[in-house]
């Protein structure tokens, strides 16, 4: 087992290059007892993130909420504005018709969930405008993808972890590194 | 998937062509000729448009809902045609979103225009004022439209950046590695400078790395990022069809003879999809042959899109048969002699052009040839957008200019001015177009990567051949290398 210094984590980084392979990898590696930490990729990978253990994401819970939110917010914004700031009786009609509310509380409940899903998403990712990326190799935004194994989570050696990565496809040249990234 | 990343980084990384300078500059040229027509516009106020006390929308409302009518295709692209799993989209649905985002923008210069004293467009927003409690109509129709644009413009905007932030991550790789792989050291000779820093572009890499948000492409992220791909489309789906229905509110809610029939709606959203491919078919076409995408924006792409618009052409041509049947069959005299003064009034050359365009054109792509024509795809798609603006005018001007009393029957002629900002709107339009065409990768690269995976028979064969070889590595595995590690 790898040694944890202060601050810096390390980890085997193996590359792959194709997705079958890395999928067939993340199912493989696992059985024999490696546990990994991610797999970075070009392009989505459908149900890798289960693979490796991953929790489901709860994204669309956030999205029901924003979008619910934004529904009460356009209800409650016209009933305050149309029947009880200022009663406006426009042609003899109900201020609160509800026929008519109905595209402006759409398009709020739309907004709303829009914005508020996609912030979640950048908050929860850690991402911003600026933000500064951690990557393990850079090829994984071009064409290759990589197998990250969290050394101090693992009780194998680097060796036999290294082998285990090469066994189901990883590089050979260059073989599986350790690279160290900020705990 | 190394080769798809070169092909479409490679326009970015490139100094701009020839080509893309002269199209730039003919754009900036019509944006500042147009830009000055505005200003006048909004110096001497809308009295320099040709509108009288009869015709009060003409030209800017008509280039409005002809711009917003553009602005569908991408998001239908986008949502609608990735909720049914056309995988054909991929190679088009980043330029069409780019484009809705840039026509709702010339759309929203037409309403800003339109108000006449702009600086007061807020007015139009619900927000606390000083004129007692006065507060926007919630039962009015333009109102719904203030939301119905803007909420549009802001989820097609973010739709799309959230999209493109892992193609800008792969662009910011890139720039990266080659600061990387040319790092500036003090034992350079002055000729090895001088290559590294030619190569070198660190302020690229700064902008790229600032846009792409922090990307990293880990397999928790990527199964967010579907979900809210997926969620988006899911709420832009809705959002389209809302856009445009609403938009032909503004007319139906009306009682003007011409304007007040139940069909506006549906016949709206089939004639905004209908001008959005076409506009989307001649950008396409241009990008293409600009920027050699032969193999990406393929000829099976394109005569789809030629079916999609021969089938809401022929929907549109439904509909206006349809508005005339209602005409004559509801038996209301004001709304038969509006339509009949459509076909054969002081405006008939508009009505004709756009039966001809609209109705008549997009039927020869039911010829096999002539869909996949691309001369002809390039021709009809802006006949079809020459229709659909003449669809708009004949709406709303020949709807207006005979009104109720025959002594303030007019005919409307569009000043200068009129021409002018619509000239503006071509302008910022293809500015923002060319611009997003240079700097930001046109195609989905991370999309196209995940079909040709799922396809590419060859690379499928070359990883397993690589999957024996690592298992035969196993039996002389190489010692741990310590060099190879940090």
């Amino acid at each position: 087992m790898a040694t944890k210094t202060a601050e810096k984590k390390k980890y085997l980084v193996g590359i792959y290059d194709h997705e079958e392979t890395v999928v067939n990898a993340v199912k493989k590696v696992q059985n024999e007892g490696v546990k990994i930490e991610e797999v970075y990729s070009p392009h989505p990978i459908h149900h890798i993130d289960t693979y490796i253990g991953h929790p489901r994401t709860r994204i669309p819970i956030a999205a029901f909420l924003f979008g619910a939110t934004g529904t009460i917010l356009a209800i409650t914004m016209i009933t305050f504005m149309m029947k009880i700031d200022w009663p406006m009786i426009i042609g003899g009609k109900n201020p609160l018709y509800p026929p008519t509310m109905v595209p402006v509380t759409f398009e709020a409940t739309v907004l709303i969930c829009a914005l508020g899903m996609v912030a979640t998403f950048l908050i929860s990712n850690g991402m911003g405008p600026g933000k500064k990326e951690f990557m393990f190799d850079r090829r994984t935004t071009d064409d290759k993808y990589a197998l990250v194994v969290d050394l101090d989570k693992n009780t194998k050696s680097v060796d036999e972890i290294r082998q285990i990565l090469i066994k189901y496809g990883a590089e050979t040249t260059p073989a599986p590194r350790i690279v160290e990234k900020d705990a | 998937m190394h080769d798809i990343t070169n092909d479409i980084c490679r326009r970015v990384e490139e100094k701009p062509s020839l080509s893309w300078l002269l199209a730039f500059g003919f754009s900036m040229l019509l944006f500042i000729v147009g830009g000055i027509s505005l200003a006048s516009t909004w110096w001497y106020g809308i009295g320099v448009w040709g509108l009288n006390k009869t015709v009060g929308w003409a030209w800017d409302i008509t280039n409005f809902v002809w711009w917003v009518g553009i602005g569908h295709a991408g998001t239908l692209i986008s949502a609608i045609l990735l909720l049914f799993r056309q995988k054909w989209r991929t190679s088009i649905n980043r330029a069409a979103e780019a484009m809705t985002i840039f026509a709702v923008l010339c759309a929203g210069t037409f309403i800003l225009m339109h108000m006449g004293r702009t600086w007061l467009a807020h007015w139009a927003l619900p927000l606390p004022n000083t004129y007692g409690s006065l507060w926007v109509n919630f039962h009015s129709p333009l109102v719904w439209d203030v939301f119905a644009i803007s909420t549009y413009l802001t989820v097609s905007t973010v739709f799309w950046y959230v999209g493109l932030i892992p193609d800008l991550g792969t662009i910011r790789d890139r720039f990266v590695r080659t600061l990387e792989e040319n790092p500036l050291l003090p034992t350079d000779t002055p000729a090895e400078r001088k290559e590294k820093l030619k190569k070198r572009r660190p302020i690229a890499a700064f902008i790229y790395r600032i846009l792409s948000f922090g990307w990293e492409g880990g397999s928790k992220v990527w199964a967010r990022y579907e979900y809210v791909a997926l969620i988006l489309a899911g709420l832009s789906t809705p959002l389209v069809l809302s856009v445009h229905t609403i938009v032909s509110f503004d007319f139906a809610t009306s009682v003007i003879p011409g304007w007040h029939t139940t069909i506006f709606p549906p016949y709206f959203v089939a004639g905004a999809i209908f001008s959005g491919f076409a506009m989307v078919l001649t950008l396409m076409l241009v990008t293409r042959v600009v920027y050699k995408l032969e193999d990406y924006i393929t000829m099976e792409h394109i005569e789809l899109m030629n079916k999609i618009v021969m089938l809401t052409g022929s929907i549109v041509g439904i509909a206006y048969i349809t508005e005339f049947f209602i005409a004559w069959y509801s038996g209301v005299e004001a709304e038969s002699y509006a339509f009949i003064n459509r076909a054969f009034g002081p405006y008939w050359w508009a009505y004709w052009a756009m039966m001809s365009c609209n109705v008549i054109s997009p039927q020869l792509f039911w010829f096999k040839k002539i869909r996949t024509n691309l001369v002809w795809t390039f021709v009809l798609s802006i006949v079809v957008n020459i229709g659909m603006w003449f669809e708009r005018f004949v709406i709303i001007v020949t709807s207006l200019h005979r009104d109720y009393i025959p002594s303030s029957w007019t005919y409307f002629r569009p000043t200068i001015y009129d021409v002018g900002d619509y000239v503006f709107s071509f302008g910022l339009f293809f500015v923002c177009f060319f611009l997003f065409a240079k700097y930001l990768p046109v195609i989905n690269m991370a999309e196209v990567k995940t079909i040709l995976n799922s396809s590419d028979e060859k690379a499928r064969e070359k990883a397993l051949a690589k999957l024996k070889a690592g298992a035969e590595a196993m039996k002389v595995a190489p010692a741990y290398d310590k060099g190879n590690d940090l």
